[in-house]
C-alpha cells in the first residue's frame, strides 16, 4: 500500500529538519511524525520516510528496528503497556500483568481480534515512585492496584 | 533544610513565579564573567555529574578545546532509563526553567551555540512539558536570537529536545550522540572523548539533567555556598528516588551524605509493613547491592558508597524486604540488560544471555552450586571487556547479588546433584555426595 505523507505532516517535517544540520539526524522525529500518521511503519512507510529526507533506505530501517517504541506491525487502539521491572516487581506488576492478559484474552505483544487493545510489557518507565504502573498509549497511570487497573480498562471499553 | 534542584516554591513551573524567584538572575550573572571564570567556579564548586559516573562537571567542560573552527555542542542526557530512577521528570515538570537556564549558562561556558535536550520517548506529558517551557523561553527571549537583547550579550544559543524512543543503551553518553545524529545508537570506542570528537564529530559536551539544573544556583550563590552543602567530596543535594517496599516512595532531595538508613526511615516513611530490609540498591539496578544488615551508618554520597563496596548511581535507592526472592528480583534484572543491549559487542550481547538463561535453570530447580559460580565467571568476563559500561552493569548485580548473598542462593540450588568428576579413579561412580564438600 503507497504511503504518502499528508501536507500538514510535510511541513512538520520541514520544521523537524531545522533542528539537525543532517538530513539523517531528523529520521528519528520523523518516523515518530510516520508512526502517528499510520500507526505503525511498515516497508513504504520507510520508503517514503527515506524519500522524503532523502537518505537510504536502510538508515531508516535501523533505526526504526532498535527502539521498541517503533512498531513494525499494527497496534490496538489501546496499546496497553505494563512495567514489570524490579520497582514495578516488587510492588506486584506481575499480577496485574497476567490480570490485563487474562481481561483482554491476548499474551504480550498481541492485539486483540477487535483490534481495540495491545499488550506490550514494558521496561522501567521512569514511574518507580508510583509502582506499580501501566502505561495506555501517552499516559500514565501509577499507584495501581488489581481494582483500579480493572476499573481502568473497562472506562476504555 | 534549602532545595537547590526542586525548591518548595508553588508554581515555580510558570515562568512569571520563577522570575520573581532570582529567575535567569544567574544566567545575567555569567554573561559578565568570563567563561573560564564560570569554568572554574563550577569546577571550585565541586558539582559532580548525577548520571551515573559522578565525574566533576567542571573538569569535564574545561576538556572542550578553546581554539577550534567547529561548532560545539551541549548534549543534556534526559533519557532516565535506569530502572530506580525517575528523578529527571521532577525537573521536567517542576523546574523546567531552571534546567533551561542552567542550559543556556552551561553553552555560554563552553562555548556552545546549540543544546539538545534528549528526554526518552516513554516521557510523552513531560516533553510536552518542557517543550512548552523552551517555547515560552524563546517567546519571552530568553532563548534564540532575542536573548542577546534580553540578557544584552552578543552570544546566543539554541535549545532543541530530542525525543528517544525507547532504547536503555541511549543514556551511554555517546550511544545518545548516535541516537541524536539518526544513527543506530550503538556507542562509540573511547577514546576519542566526546569533548574532542562528539556530535557529528564536533566537540560536545554531555551533562545530566539535574548536573545542569544545578549551575544557576551554583553562578548565583558563588561556589563557597555550594561546596559547603552535604558531604565535602561530593558536595550539593541529590535528588533520592526510593522505590520499591517503602511506605512513601517518591523523589527526594536531600544533602549529599545524609544516612541511607535515615532516608528509607524518615523520608520514605519506612519498610512496608514494618518488616526487615534484605536487600537495598542504592544507585539504580546496575549498582551493587547492599545487604540489609550492613547499611546501618551508610552514607550516600559517591565516596562512602565506594568504601561500602557499592556505587551513587543515579541515586535510586530500591528497597526490598525480608521476604523478596532475590533470585527472582535478579532474574528481573539480568533479564532488562539482556533485552536491552545492543548487540555490539559479543560478551555483553551473549554473556548477559547465557546469565539470564543459568539463573531461570536455578528458578527451574536444576541449578547447582558450580552454576553460582558459573555465574560470577560470565559476570567476571564481561566486565571491562566492552565498548560501553552497560556490560559492567549487567555483571554487577549478577556478581555482586550471589557473592553478597551466597547464603540465600545457595537455597535456591540443588545440594545434592551427580555430577561426573573427569580423571580421577572414582569417575566411574556415582558422586551424589552434598556439593558442598566438594573443592571447585
Amino acid at each position: 500500500m503507497k504511503f504518502t505523507f499528508t501536507e500538514e505532516n510535510l511541513k512538520r517535517i520541514e520544521q523537524v529538519r531545522k533542528k539537525y544540520p543532517t538530513a539523517l539526524a531528523a529520521v528519528m522525529p520523523v518516523i515518530y511524525i510516520a508512526q502517528e500518521q499510520n500507526g505503525f511503519i511498515s516497508n513504504e512507510v520507510m520508503e517514503e520516510i527515506a524519500n522524503v529526507l532523502d537518505i537510504d533506505k536502510v538508515n531508516v530501517l535501523s533505526v526504526v528496528t532498535f527502539y521498541t517504541m517503533y512498531h513494525t506491525k499494527p497496534m490496538g487502539k489501546y496499546h496497553v503497556q505494563v512495567c514489570t521491572n524490579v520497582s514495578c516487581m516488587l510492588r506486584g506488576a506481575y499480577e496485574i500483568f497476567d490480570l490485563v492478559k487474562d481481561k483482554l484474552g491476548i499474551e504480550n505483544m498481541q492485539v486483540t481480534q477487535d483490534g481495540k487493545f495491545s499488550l506490550e510489557e514494558v521496561e522501567c518507565m521512569g514511574a518507580c515512585g508510583g509502582a506499580p504502573m501501566i502505561a495506555i498509549n501517552e499516559d500514565y497511570y501509577e499507584n495501581l492496584t488489581k481494582e483500579k487497573v480493572e476499573e481502568i480498562l473497562d472506562s476504555l471499553k | 533544610m534549602e532545595r537547590i534542584v526542586l525548591p518548595q516554591i508553588e508554581n515555580l513551573h510558570q515562568i512569571d513565579v520563577y522570575l520573581a524567584n532570582h529567575g535567569f538572575e544567574a544566567a545575567r550573572k555569567a554573561f559578565s564573567l568570563s567563561t573560564d571564570d564560570i569554568i572554574d567556579q563550577v569546577k571550585k564548586s565541586g558539582l559532580r555529574g548525577r548520571g551515573g559516573a559522578a565525574f566533576s562537571t567542571g573538569l569535564k567542560w574545561s576538556f572542550m578545546p578553546k581554539t577550534t573552527d567547529k561548532p560545539k555542542y551541549l548534549c543534556i542526557n534526559g533519557d532516565e532509563s535506569e530502572p530506580g530512577s525517575f528523578k529527571d521528570r521532577q525537573i521536567f515538570e517542576f523546574n523546567p526553567f531552571q534546567l533551561i537556564e542552567g542550559a543556556i549558562i552551561s553553552c555560554y561556558a563552553i562555548g556552545a551555540k546549540v543544546a539538545y535536550l534528549y528526554i526518552r520517548g516513554e516521557y510523552h506529558k513531560w516533553i510536552n512539558l518542557m517543550q512548552n517551557a523552551v517555547d515560552i523561553a524563546y517567546e519571552r527571549g530568553f532563548l534564540g536570537e532575542k536573548m542577546k537583547e534580553t540578557f544584552g550579550t552578543s552570544f546566543s544559543c539554541d535549545l532543541f529536545i530530542h525525543k528517544g524512543a525507547g532504547a536503555y543503551i541511549c543514556g551511554e553518553e555517546s550511544s545518545l550522540m548516535n541516537s541524536i545524529e539518526g544513527k543506530r545508537p550503538y556507542p562509540r570506542v573511547k577514546p576519542p572523548f566526546p569533548a574532542q570528537n562528539g556530535l557529528w564529530g564536533n566537540p560536545t559536551t554531555i551533562n545530566n539533567v539535574e548536573t545542569i539544573t544545578n549551575i544557576p544556583p551554583i553562578i548565583r550563590n558563588g561556589w563557597e555556598w555550594f561546596s559547603k552543602i552535604g558531604a565535602p567530596k561530593h558536595p550539593g543535594t541529590i535528588l533520592f528516588g526510593v522505590s520499591g517496599h517503602v511506605n512513601k516512595p517518591g523523589v527526594y532531595e536531600l544533602p549529599s551524605g545524609t544516612l541511607l538508613t535515615e532516608i528509607i526511615e524518615n523520608y520514605a516513611g519506612g519498610v512496608l509493613g514494618g518488616k526487615k530490609i534484605k536487600c537495598v540498591i542504592p544507585g539504580g539496578s546496575s549498582m551493587p547491592p547492599l545487604r540489609g544488615d550492613q547499611i546501618e551508618g551508610v552514607r550516600m554520597d559517591a565516596e562512602s558508597l565506594k568504601e561500602v563496596g557499592s556505587a551513587i548511581g543515579t541515586g535510586g535507592i530500591m528497597v526490598m524486604d525480608e521476604d523478596t526472592n532475590l533470585l527472582d528480583v535478579l532474574i528481573r534484572i539480568t533479564h532488562f540488560y539482556h533485552h536491552e543491549s545492543c548487540g555490539q559487542c559479543t560478551p555483553c550481547r551473549e554473556g548477559v544471555g547465557w546469565m539470564e538463561k543459568a539463573l531461570k535453570r536455578i528458578k527451574a530447580g536444576l541449578g547447582t552450586s558450580k552454576d553460582l559460580d558459573l555465574l560470577c565467571d560470565v559476570a567476571n568476563h564481561i566486565e571491562g571487556n566492552t565498548v560501553c559500561a552497560l556490560g559492567d552493569a549487567a555483571a554487577w548485580p549478577v556478581k555482586f547479588m550471589i557473592t553478597r548473598f551466597r547464603d540465600e542462593f545457595e537455597m535456591y540450588v540443588n545440594k545434592n546433584v551427580v555430577i561426573p568428576v573427569p580423571n580421577k579413579v572414582h569417575s566411574m561412580r556415582d558422586t551424589s555426595i552434598p556439593l558442598a564438600s566438594i573443592e571447585k
